[in-house]
């Protein structure tokens, strides 16, 4: 009923070749963005931004990055938390130093930072495999972190160590700092997040995106057939940290607005991207979003119904909370171990048949 | 001997000794890898359930006090004295088993011939489970653990090694903890033990050969769920050493399952597959990242020990990218 | 979508969940029962919340008002934090306790903006002390800074008034915590010309090897301890292992707790730390307590943490909020009061001995007086030591003030980088 392919004929390859062949997904999917768009900011409020969608569109976007490393080219990555806090500290540094600067370009100019840090950590993947180079990335992790605690340019000689992301406007309007309206800084975020979602799909069905699963299905295989591994690894760690930098700048500027590098980049930041791409679906851009909406959303969404409806004391309640998450986590796995995209697609291969199976 | 040079042994001893605890957690990883291929997350919590188990055993804790407090309104912290040092290890063993078996029963069962990551994912599923349980059952506060380990700084030691220094230096002997001693001493045994166990029992040749071939094995008529029971048994036993000697030092709690982090290093290092592998790899970023802090950390301001073990075991990587001793990874097309 | 669904799910579980109902005063308190720093959380919370309950069943609620308590778990995570902030804030809660540096530097712009008050108690921004320029945040009694000043002082008076040539040695947490102190002792260093040597701990702090060669090497004559969660207690055993006398081993109040203590048995016997209220049990609230709250069955959590260090903390802190809500309703002659109010009560908070005393807690902390500058309190403090064989703490020394020349040029300095940064035009107090 819902995926119904009769009469949705195609008339060209590029009707053929297009990201939803089938109508009724197309629609679908507008009819999504358009009302993420234009129907969501007339509801939202301070809650629903900095607790459930801002978390989700930042999350969405750093596990979107870390797809494109784990899940198309095959390289495990555990310094998620270390990129971000470059993206972060590199907004923070634009946006003191350059008081003028439109915030989306420092957003996007954080992520090229970050990108050149990342393609520099990725080097040791050319000749380090598998878990190995999943902890061998820690590395990273932990001595971008201790960089950004260290040296005090990097958070302009404050006592406390913490940054504090100054008021900026964008039409006029604070998208920044504590004035800001939620629907402006949700529409940021949501901007951001649709227009990268939006290459990165495309980079991933092209050329180079090719070329990253041809390293990841068997690395010798790809480069006896003339892929380049230096080039392929080190084009999806510097695209993989371009978009985990984008995500640590608006982690930073619109969603915390202030942030100190231990606790908001450490180790479990990386851990949670991880879980996120894994757990979405390795290798699919639907998955990274599914991904971060499970680990960030189920956990808001659980306390609620604990402790809100239930009246179960909060201590209790959180500590079934994780129990509840990690059952999940092995739930989904042992029914899918593909990830909930796969889950997804299979949903849409029995709706297209809906309601009439073979 | 100048007091200079003495304190560089001095350094270098902790860093060993520092490294037999990384080494403790380490072996945990390396079995069940070995066995199964799966990269336990789940290892650190698995120490910290296991510490707490034993401290609740011995100190007569009911489970889920807190729980049955909140809905049947029942007010029971203890049911008792406690139990004795032996008997609760011996409890806390038995519940290691159970718990083995039950991952086995309702995880890895289903997740047979997956690829490694999504097994990977599995443990962490398990380590978020085991975690919040934990704390359910036993409580989230500080518990101190005293099983008569002896702790503390040793005076003989520190006596025999005064002598050493140069006549008229106020050089005041070595500080050697006798904690890390017993540590060191442990982890020996269990290493010794481990070896004779898969090299001379029948079990460990089945283990052996599980761990070579998966398909082999099953051919041959090793029953795999069996073998993987025993082997999660195992890694509990370890961790729960590994919880014993850490919580010994600290209390037992949350935090317990952090130490996981330090083995990661000397995972890597020593290489996944490798028991001997873990021992070694662990004197050496204990060494290493103690000679840093104490002679390249004053210079940049401190704290890099962390990161330091990181870098010398990527750096030994770079040469030998499956870790020191791991076994050689052999491409085909 | 999935997505949808789960939304719809959320949003139905939120519209039922928030029923404000504006005839009580709601206190939220953001606690964490779990995670790494749970065992420090549970008895700070078990003491806030028994002390509101003890007014509500004793006294009937403040001047009458019913109190209630909005408990949200924030694991001592700034994440969750903002989730707990932004859930309870619409219920009309009048004062904030963040409990966690990263969650207190986040919610300083957030709250100003709401026109909530904030109350991070001996933690938090020291700079915000500065009342003219942090509007709604305050840290009375005392900071980070104070805390530094008073020990340097504390050992000064040990060490017969003149520190010049001794060594101390900082152990610090290293994170935006740990490094609060940093600066007051290197310029009280200055002024007293002994040796600083910084020994930072990275997170957890379970391996503290390193530290402890170095200062068993350097023999410093004090060792400070700004160290938070598994780091206390690690380094506590480790200052025993090398035989560090106890008693020079002194740490900031959040590294002295029973849960500190404990772990290392009797090597932690004579430790040493800072603090701002009085101890144990022996104060005529705890009659009350019993009657009212203990014995009624109305204790939170487990119920067994009365007495202890932070329970006490948390009681105080209750306290100073039950007080300034009574200030509020004084100054706006209304028993309803809103948050706005909230905030003048505190900045008119006056609580001097005599009405500690009145409350069954006398001698239990520094008096307090507030005012629309100064935020931050008196700064007063006293030490602490641990008796290992009692397994209790005891109070050694009188109140003792914190160097005002010092630490006032320090805030004054930070607080106006902050204001610079923030575009912020300080107030004017009279």
């Amino acid at each position: 009923m819902l995926y119904r392919e009769a009469g949705d004929f195609k008339t060209s390859y590029r009707a053929d070749q297009q990201t939803f062949p089938i109508r009724s997904e197309r629609i679908l999917f507008w009819a999504f963005i358009v009302a993420a768009f234009a129907v969501v900011p007339f509801f939202i409020n301070d809650y629903w931004e900095k607790s459930v969608l801002i978390p989700f569109l930042v999350w969405s976007m750093a596990a979107l990055g870390l797809n494109i490393l784990v899940g198309y080219c095959g390289q495990v990555s555990l310094g998620t938390g270390g990129f971000m806090a470059v993206g972060a500290y590199a907004a923070y540094k634009l946006m003191t130093a350059f008081p003028e600067m439109n915030i989306l370009l420092v957003i996007v100019l954080s992520g090229g930072v970050t990108a050149v840090v990342g393609m520099a950590f990725g080097l040791p993947s050319l000749r380090i495999k598998g878990f190995y180079l999943a902890v061998a990335t820690l590395a990273a992790q932990f001595f971008l972190v201790w960089v950004f605690n260290k040296f005090p340019w990097f958070y302009n000689y404050s006592a406390s160590g913490q940054i504090t992301a100054p008021e900026r406007l964008l039409f006029g309007v604070p998208v920044t700092g504590p004035n800001s309206p939620p629907w402006a800084t949700y529409l940021v975020a949501l901007t951001v997040v649709f227009v990268f979602a939006w290459i990165g799909k495309n980079l991933t069905r092209g050329r180079i995106g090719r070329q990253w699963m041809a390293i990841r299905d068997m690395d010798i295989a790809a480069e006896i057939i003339g892929v380049e591994p230096l080039r392929a690894k080190i084009s999806a760690f510097a695209v993989s940290s371009f978009y985990i930098g984008i995500a640590g700048a608006m982690y930073f500027t619109i969603w915390f607005g202030a942030v100190e590098p231990t606790e908001a980049f450490g180790i479990n930041q990386s851990f949670r991207a991880l879980f996120m791409v894994i757990i979405g679906g390795l290798g699919s851009i639907l998955g990274s979003f599914l991904g971060a909406g499970f680990l960030v959303l189920l956990p808001v969404l659980l306390k609620n119904l604990m402790v809100g409806q239930l009246g179960w004391a909060t201590d209790i309640a959180s500590h079934f909370e994780i129990m509840i998450v990690g059952a999940l986590i092995i739930f989904f796995l042992i029914v899918e171990p593909h990830g909930l995209a796969q889950l997804w697609r299979l949903t849409k291969e029995k709706l297209r048949l809906w309601p009439f199976p073979h | 001997m100048s007091p200079d040079f003495l304190y560089f042994i001095e350094t270098v001893l902790n860093g060993l000794m520092s490294g037999v605890m990384y080494s403790l957690v380490a072996l945990g990883f390396v079995l069940i890898f070995k066995a199964s291929g799966i990269f336990n997350f789940a290892q650190g919590v698995m120490a910290l359930f296991a510490a707490l188990t034993l401290v609740g055993l011995l100190t007569g804790q009911v489970p889920f006090a807190h729980l049955i407090h909140a809905i049947f309104g029942v007010e029971a912290q203890h049911w008792g004295a406690g139990m004795p040092a032996l008997l609760a290890v011996i409890g806390t063993m038995v519940v290691m088993i159970a718990l083995a078996f039950l991952i086995e029963r309702i995880v890895l069962k289903h997740l047979v011939n997956q690829e490694p990551i999504i097994l990977f994912m599995a443990t962490i599923g398990l380590a978020y489970f085991l975690e919040g349980l934990g704390d359910l059952m036993w409580g989230s506060d500080v518990k101190a653990l005293d099983i008569g380990v002896p702790s503390g700084g040793s005076f003989w030691w520190e006596d025999v090694t005064r002598e050493w220094a140069a006549e008229g230096s106020d050089y005041f002997g070595m500080y050697i903890d006798k904690l890390d001693v017993t540590a060191a001493i442990v982890a020996a045994v269990l290493v010794v033990a481990l070896s004779v166990f898969s090299q001379y029992t029948r079990m460990g040749r089945a283990l052996r050969a599980v761990a070579d071939d998966h398909q082999a094995a099953l051919s041959v008529g090793i029953s795999l769920r069996t073998i993987w029971v025993i082997v999660w048994s195992i890694a509990g036993f370890v961790a729960l050493v590994a919880g014993i000697m850490w919580g010994s030092k600290s209390g037992v709690q949350f935090s317990l399952s952090l130490i996981a982090l330090k083995a990661l290093p000397v995972l890597i290092l020593g290489g996944f597959t490798s028991i001997p592998g873990a021992i070694v790899g662990g004197l050496i970023i204990g060494v290493g990242e103690k000679l840093a802090e104490l002679y390249i950390g004053p210079l940049v301001g401190g704290a890099i020990e962390n990161w330091f073990a990181y870098v010398v075991a990527l750096v030994f990587l770079l040469y030998r990218p499956q870790g020191l001793f791991g076994d050689k990874i052999i491409e085909r097309i | 979508m999935k997505l949808a669904k789960l939304a719809a799910i959320a949003a139905t579980a939120l519209t039922i969940g928030a029923g404000p109902a504006f005839a009580e005063l709601v206190f939220p308190s953001l606690s964490y029962r779990t995670g790494p720093y749970a065992p420090n959380g549970i008895p700070f919370a078990d003491g806030y919340a028994d002390y509101f309950t003890l007014i509500n069943e004793r006294d009937g609620g403040i001047e009458g008002n019913k109190i209630k308590l909005v408990e949200c778990e924030t694991g001592y995570n700034t994440e969750k934090g903002v989730e707990c902030y932004e859930s309870t804030k619409g219920e009309g809660s009048l004062v904030y306790q963040p409990l966690s540096t990263g969650i207190t530097y986040q919610l300083i712009p957030k709250a100003t903006a709401d026109g909530i008050a904030i109350h991070s108690m001996g933690y938090g921004r020291t700079s915000a002390a500065n009342g003219t320029i942090f509007s709604n945040v305050f840290n009375y009694p005392g900071t980070y800074w104070d805390a530094a000043s008073i020990i340097i002082k504390y050992i000064a008076s040990e060490e017969g008034g003149d520190l010049k040539g001794k060594k101390i040695a900082l152990v610090y947490h290293n994170s935006a915590y740990g490094k609060e102190p940093i600066r007051t002792l290197e310029e009280l260093a200055k002024k007293h010309g002994y040796a600083l040597t910084l020994l930072p701990v990275d997170h957890p702090g379970q391996e503290q090897k390193a530290t402890w060669l170095q200062i068993r090497r350097d023999r410093p004559d004090y060792v400070l301890m700004w160290g938070w969660g598994v780091m206390n207690q690690v380094a506590i055993q480790e200052a025993a292992n090398i035989r560090f006398p106890m008693d020079h081993f002194i740490g900031v109040w959040w590294s002295a707790s029973e849960n500190d203590t404990i772990p290392a048995g009797e090597g932690a016997n004579g430790y040493k730390a800072v603090t701002f209220h009085g101890v144990g049990s022996d104060f005529p609230i705890y009659a009350d307590l019993k009657k009212h709250v203990y014995d009624a069955g109305k204790a939170a959590g487990a119920g067994d943490q009365a007495g202890t260090v932070l329970y006490n903390r948390g009681m105080v802190a209750a306290m100073w909020a039950v007080e300034a809500a009574r200030t509020a309703m004084k100054i706006h002659n209304t028993k309803d009061i809103t948050p706005a109010m909230m905030r003048d009560g505190m900045e008119a908070l006056d609580v001097p001995e005599s009405r500690l005393a009145e409350l069954g807690l006398p001698n239990f902390t520094v008096p307090v007086k507030v005012s629309c500058a100064n935020h931050g309190g008196p700064g007063l403090g006293m030490i602490q030591q641990w008796d290992a064989a009692a397994k209790k703490w005891s109070i050694i020394t009188d109140l003792i003030s914190a160097d005002r020349e010092v630490v006032d040029a320090l805030i004054k300095e930070d607080s106006e980088a902050y204001a610079k940064e923030n575009n912020i035009t300080p107030r004017t107090c009279n």
